[in-house]
């Protein structure tokens, strides 16, 4: 088996400082995507294998953490004859610098792929503002005529 | 993550992976689209009379996989399409986008017709059914 690198290939996650994990297994780092559109914050990771009713998504104090349970391989009644992935949980957070409105965090899941979008909370979000221009109307019109 | 004073030895641990980090990978290479390299990973086992392949292949659809079984080998070809917006700002991009594949040589003769493939939460499962040849026969041994 080639092990030379290898953009698919899983990494392990980090643990969160103030805990520990109580279920055994491996729990792997998704691959994510951040971007912004519109204003909003969008966070797309790569969960394949775990189901919609799996995943969890919280944040918490400007913390974004995500993850997602994923039910460890079936070895009954299979004859394994090549594994290169491990199969696992998922779990990853990220510290959310610009201010969130929490309460209209959005997620969506498709094909694997988790889509968090972020709306910045109103007060955060650029605002054009025009300038007027001030002119004394009675002299505007005095110079057009 | 470890921001807490009571890990400094967390928090020198980020420190200078933040610094290595940056040394060795420039921030904004980090923004290019990822490509896909290597090969993709494949879980390959033997249950009843098929053989299961799977693959973890988030984000892509039915249309983005070719799938084709020929001379005793099984091809995986997926496709994941970059997505070129306009108007965005990628602050992190680790998802790989383009082509990868991946060619396996099969351990026995396969029944071609009976392939199947499904796609399901972002996993590519192949299930291929031993030829009738390469099935197990039992062979009665008759008494004289």
């Amino acid at each position: 088996m080639s092990q030379e690198t290898n953009s698919t290939a899983k990494t392990a996650a980090e643990e969160p400082a103030s805990a520990e994990r109580t279920r055994s297994g491996c729990c792997y780092r998704p691959n994510v995507d951040i971007l912004e559109r519109d204003g909003d914050l969008y966070v797309v990771a790569d969960l394949p294998g775990a189901r919609s009713d799996s995943i969890d998504v919280k944040f918490e104090d400007g913390t974004l953490e995500i993850q997602a349970a994923v039910e460890p391989m079936a070895s009954e009644g299979r004859t394994c004859l090549l594994q290169e992935y491990g199969v696992g949980d998922y779990y990853r957070s990220f510290q959310v610098s610009e201010t969130i409105d929490a309460g209209k965090i959005t997620a969506e899941y498709a094909d694997g792929v988790l889509t968090l979008r972020l709306p910045k909370a109103e007060a955060m979000k650029p605002r054009k503002i025009t300038v007027e221009t001030k002119s004394n109307g009675l002299e505007e019109s005095e110079v057009r005529r | 993550m470890y921001r807490d004073s009571r890990y400094p030895f967390h928090q020198l641990r980020r420190e200078m992976d933040r610094l290595l980090g940056g040394f060795f990978a420039p921030a904004a290479e980090a923004l290019l689209p990822q490509v896909f390299c290597g090969q993709p990973a494949v879980n390959v086992w033997e249950q009843g009379d098929a053989l299961q392949v799977e693959m973890e292949v988030p984000g892509v659809k039915n249309d983005q996989v070719d799938i084709a079984v020929a001379n005793g080998e099984l091809s995986i070809t997926i496709h994941r399409p970059e997505v070129e917006e306009s108007d965005v700002t990628y602050h992190r991009r680790e998802r790989p986008t383009g082509e990868i594949s991946r060619v396996l040589r099969l351990p026995y003769e396969i029944n071609a017709e009976q392939v199947q493939a499904e796609l399901h939460d972002g996993l590519l499962r192949v299930t291929l059914p031993k030829a009738e040849s390469a099935k197990p026969r039992k062979i009665t041994v008759s008494g004289v």
